[in-house]
């Protein structure tokens, strides 16, 4: 909501300067975006008519004119402007005047003329953008009247970010009320006479849905005269709103609209057929706007209709055939109560925003349509003329919103806000809001006006009362609760300590959106169960993500790019799946993701330049499951398709999939133009987290033995196979296991491999003997010969 | 004897190296040594005689002893003096390490938020991102295309369903879970279709929402100045402004007053708030009657940005390492 300041103060008595009441205009919950300083600095510029205008003798796009300032010789003035001809009125400033951007007038020649003075735009009197040509002034302009004065400058176009509950600031009268409660100062009356009616002329209306349309009133007025010109004080009211004028008929009623908040509506009443009726739309219609646009309705829309069908939408917009013209001699003006449920949402889906849209969708003063229609026909017989006809209304009061009755109690108004405001302070409020208020020994009981729909509850009246008073008068309150501890779990990892741990292994976080084109997904063959947006910003940002990886080593990609050649990037995130039955949302699932490019250790001086593998990668995400003391995972070789089918592995735990680790396909490196091998791994963060809390035995008290053996197997014996077989075998004795070596090559078999390994044995009631050493031993080289034709090696 | 100390005492002193030392100690003092020769020799002499030959040989051997000690630890001295002087390195070079990776400013953010309100006995909730209109919406008094749902520009999907425009849902869920009096925190990823230099499409926002026998508007400004403090580590001037949210009644903005680095002042605004509507409350299954609550949200790339010194909000999804290693 944008206006002008002069405009607000002619309708309510404030001294308050321009920063003190947008100040308290914002700390009262309308807020003021921004104030636009108009006219200042206009000293020595009046209204110029320009009387002659001849060719410059030596410039062919500059005009020797002589302007008239209505009082001594014409003065001559050398101007460059397209617009300048005999008869027009445009400011002239005059010399001695400092424009706003700082140019001093001096009389000066222009090519060996003399000016004495300079012909202005709307631009270089910052008046406004415009600097095609000269600011036109109407042809009533008062030659030689200071400009300023005219156009009821200086003044501020104040713009205020309303709320969605407060319609009833959307009009100036609205606002003035408003602005006088929080000044407690008086309101300017202007007169509100109701014009004579002059003419016969009528046309029926009708309301076929009344609970869409409780109230409808038209009038006709005859005989206009469509060419007159809109008063300044009108035109400039309205620029100042931001609001375009058009013609003298259109303006009067985006006046009365921007004067009162009613959304008015002008047909020319030679255009309409028969009697208007309030009528949904019937399925098929269709109706051309004042857009040009043919726009197909539906029972959803109300309409108003004549005897050839929908001449406008109710509320957002009239039809294109029944507008004023330059040819219109006589209008049918409508004033209407559209209830918000029958116009909510209903421009939008014509892709439309109107100003009408605006206000009825928020809720318009049921009680405003007489007077609005009684002003507009005032204005309207002032400006174009015209003789008005009745008013016929269609009304159905039992269809009207209902004028609530509120308790407003003291006691919940101190308890809710936490500080009594007094009680006087209370009712003057109130009242001042325009609220019908009756006090008793408990509270108040308030009837709102029936411009506040958003007054519909206690809490509503607290907070009216509390905006009035203040925000800033409630004291500022340390809190106070019954401390209730909730249980501390410890069977979960914080996904807080996982990021510690990679952090610590030197890996950086990063955030993705989680919405990525659908072609990635394609690529890396995980578009199975996506979820599409149905209005995605673009088509990169249509698809949620069902993976974490494909953002990240995307996020790789582009590191690379900017020549960070080692790379650890990690990422904790959601990934969605379509539901698996119907009916139910998708399936969101927490996961954890990383990349490694690059070294195993950062450069230095005394370590190597190895690339890290993927026994560098398990070794973190191993590093992560041991924060889960986890004593239940496998790691079973091979994973899903955008992994190296030779260098995967998918990660169980108690023998559940929670996710894989391996080097990125080949394929897919190529497809995404790495020119590296990411190792990457992603994980279900749940299962990741869980975990038991520590239980403590008590320790041996004797030694432990500790044997080695090297065992030679056939390759493709996976050491997982190995281990298992060989912590089985080797009996309760066993402590802990070691695989400390792997050898291939000269002295073995071709296609088999060595693996050493440490066995620590101890028991809890006695020292192992030898005996007891090598028995353990035995059988677990036995088992393994038994199980994968291992042999000790020699 | 004293020609046996003159012989000696000089070759202990010059002896080059422990080597040499240990064999002078040997042939004085060995087994068969000169000395040990001598002291055998002393018992076939007379008692008189003995007497005081005796005194003469241990006299010469105390001397000796002490001299092949003193030689000794000036050469041990030595020797370690030359290890130490052969084992020095240059210190300055540098330690082996693992390069400290780092975390997402965001979530050093949301840690430190939790951090506070933790304290404050607040526990931590979460829920879907994809929502229904029922918990995004509706169950927060936003009506069917209430115009302000305009002010949450929303993704849909095509069954519905939506991209959460805010972490109120979360409220709507722990209250229909858990019985007042309850103090809740949400954090979490939100969704709104736009995007530009200061909106991105997917951002954090914490939410904290308090439903007690006593909650009220005096707290809540209490709340929020206690946290802005201990966020910021310092005191600010704070204002609170009358809003609207549908959720929240009274509701209020929030702006502490920020000085740029050009030294001017302004109110910026960081927090939004209000007494939790009695229609929520009911939605929830609570009397409004009996309980009243306040929530209160913020943007958390908002306070990384202020916190930090960030200036452009894309700077957080962009994942380039050299704006993430600013944060270790």
């Amino acid at each position: 909501m944008k206006f002008s300041d002069n405009w607000l103060r002619s309708l309510v008595r404030i001294d308050a300067d321009r920063a003190t009441l947008c100040r308290r205009l914002t700390m009262a919950g309308l807020e003021v975006e921004g104030v636009e300083v108009l006219g200042e600095g206009l000293g020595g510029v009046v209204v110029g008519e320009i009387v002659s205008a001849e060719r410059h003798p030596h410039a062919d796009k500059l005009q020797v004119c002589r302007v008239s300032t209505g009082q001594g010789e014409p003065l001559q003035i050398v101007c460059g402007a397209p617009n300048a001809r005999v008869g027009l009125k445009a400011p002239l400033a005059t010399i001695g005047a400092t424009l706003p951007n700082g140019m001093a007038i001096r009389q000066a020649a222009l090519r060996g003329v003399e000016s004495h003075g300079m012909l202005c735009s709307a631009k270089e009197l910052a008046l406004d953008g415009d600097a095609a040509g000269l600011l036109e002034l109407p042809a009533d302009a008062p030659v030689g009247a200071p400009l300023s004065q005219w156009l009821g400058l200086p003044d501020a176009a104040i713009e205020i970010k309303l709320t969605p509950n407060r319609p009833d600031c959307l009009g100036m009268a609205g606002l003035a009320a408003e602005v006088a409660t929080l000044f407690d100062a008086a309101r300017v009356a202007w007169d509100e006479a109701p014009a004579a009616t002059t003419s016969q002329a009528a046309r029926a209306v009708r309301i076929a849905s009344p609970a869409d349309c409780p109230r409808y009133l038209g009038r006709v007025v005859e005989g206009i005269d469509p060419a007159a010109p809109t008063p300044v004080w009108m035109a400039e009211r309205l620029r100042r709103a931001g609001v375009r004028p058009i013609s003298a008929v259109v303006d009067c009623t985006n006046y009365v609209m921007l004067e009162l908040g009613q959304p008015m509506h002008a047909f020319d009443h030679d255009r309409l057929r028969g009697g208007v009726v309030v009528r949904r739309a019937a399925p098929g219609e269709s109706a051309k706007l004042l857009d040009e646009r043919e726009v197909a309705l539906d029972p959803g829309f109300l309409v108003i209709a004549d005897d050839g069908g929908p001449v406008a939408v109710a509320g957002v917009m009239g039809g294109w055939d029944s507008r004023v013209t330059d040819a219109t001699r006589s209008v049918f003006l409508e004033a209407a109560h559209f209830a918000p449920a029958a116009i909510i949402g209903r421009a939008r889906r014509l892709g439309l925003h109107t100003d009408a849209s605006h206000r009825f969708e928020r809720g318009v003063d049921p009680g405003l349509p007489r007077r609005a229609l009684e002003r507009l026909t005032q204005l309207l017989l002032s400006i174009v003329g015209g003789q008005a006809g009745p008013v016929v209304a269609a009304e159905h009061p039992e269809a009207l919103p209902p004028t609530p009755t509120i308790r407003l109690r003291a006691a919940r108004l101190a308890r809710v806000l936490g500080m009594d405001v007094p009680r006087e302070r209370v009712g003057a409020i109130l009242a001042g809001l325009g609220m019908r208020v009756t006090a008793d020994a408990d509270g108040w009981t308030v009837q709102p006006p029936s411009a506040r729909f958003d007054i519909a509850i206690e809490e509503d009246l607290i907070e009216e009362v509390v905006r009035v008073h203040g925000y800033e008068q409630v004291p500022v309150r340390i809190p106070t609760a019954l401390l209730q501890v909730e249980t501390v779990t410890e069977t979960r990892v914080e996904a807080s300590a996982l990021r510690r741990a990679l952090v610590a292994r030197g890996y950086a976080e990063c955030i993705d959106f989680a919405f990525v084109p659908a072609g990635t997904l394609a690529d890396w063959g995980l578009a199975d169960g996506a979820v599409a947006l149905a209005n995605p910003l673009s088509a990169d940002l249509a698809v949620m993500r069902t993976a974490l990886l494909p953002g990240l080593v995307e996020a790789a990609r582009r590191n690379l790019a900017r020549q960070q050649a080692r790379l650890r990037l990690f990422e904790f995130g959601r990934v969605f799946h379509a539901a698996t039955t119907a009916g139910a949302g998708p399936i969101e699932r927490d996961r954890l993701a990383g990349v490694v490019l690059g070294r195993a250790v950062a450069e230095h001086w005394d370590s190597g330049k190895r690339a890290a593998d993927f026994f560098d990668l398990k070794g973190d995400v191993e590093a992560l499951l041991a924060l889960a003391a986890a004593d239940d995972v496998q790691f079973v070789a091979g994973g899903p398709a955008w992994l190296h089918p030779g260098r995967s592995a998918t990660v169980l735990r108690s023998g559940s999939p929670v996710g894989w680790v391996g080097v990125l396909h080949p394929r897919l490196q190529a497809l995404l133009d790495l020119g590296h091998d990411p190792l990457v791994f992603e994980l279900d963060l749940d299962p990741l987290c869980r975990r038991s809390v520590p239980r403590a035995n008590d320790l041996s008290r004797f030694p432990s033995v500790r044997r080695d053996i090297a065992m030679v197997l056939p390759q493709g014996v996976a050491w997982a196979a190995v281990e298992a077989c060989a912590r089985q075998a080797a009996g309760p004795a066993l402590r802990a296991l070691h695989l400390f070596d792997e050898y291939i090559g000269t002295g073995l078999k071709p296609d088999t491999r060595s693996l050493a390994i440490g066995l620590i044995l101890q028991d809890d009631s006695r020292t192992l003997t030898d005996a007891d050493a090598d028995a353990a031993v035995g059988a677990v080289v036995a088992a393994l010969g038994r199980d994968f034709a291992a042999v000790l090696r020699s | 004897m004293d020609s046996l100390i003159h012989e000696y005492e000089p070759k202990i002193r010059d002896a080059a190296d422990l080597d040499a030392l240990e064999a002078m100690r040997v042939a004085l003092l060995g087994k068969s040594g000169v000395i040990t020769e001598q002291l055998k020799a002393l018992g076939k002499l007379a008692p008189d005689e003995r007497k005081a030959r005796g005194e003469q040989v241990n006299i010469a051997k105390v001397r000796l002893q002490d001299a092949i000690a003193s030689r000794r630890a000036a050469l041990e001295a030595a020797a370690l003096e030359a290890r130490l002087a052969a084992e020095r390195i240059d210190v300055t070079m540098p330690g082996r390490h693992v390069d400290p990776g780092v975390a997402h400013p965001v979530s050093r953010t949301i840690e430190r938020m939790v951090s506070i309100f933790s304290r404050m006995g607040y526990a931590v909730a979460d829920g879907p991102e994809i929502e229904d209109d029922e918990h995004n919406f509706e169950a927060l008094n936003f009506p069917p295309h209430h115009p302000a749902r305009a002010m949450h520009d929303t993704f849909y999907f095509p069954d519905g369903r939506l991209l959460r425009t805010h972490t109120s849902p979360v409220q709507v869920r722990y209250m229909r879970d858990h019985r007042p009096p309850l103090r809740m925190l949400a954090i979490g990823k939100v969704y709104r279709s736009d995007s530009d230099q200061t909106h991105s499409p997917m951002f954090h926002q914490m939410e904290g929402l308090v439903v007690d026998e006593t909650a009220n508007f005096a707290e809540l400004k209490g709340t929020l100045a206690q946290f802005v403090r201990a966020f910021f580590e310092r005191d600010f001037e704070m204002q609170f402004r009358p809003s609207y949210f549908p959720f929240t009644e009274p509701s209020c903005e929030v702006d502490i007053r920020w000085e740029r680095a050009d030294g001017s002042k302004a109110w910026l605004e960081v927090l939004g708030g209000g007494m939790v509507h009695p229609n929520v409350l009911r939605a929830c299954n609570i009397d409004p009657e009996r309980y009243t609550g306040y929530a209160f949200g913020l943007g958390i790339e908002r306070f990384a940005m202020l916190r930090y010194g960030v200036s452009d909000l894309r700077a957080f999804y962009d994942n380039d390492l050299r704006f993430l290693r600013q944060f270790a």
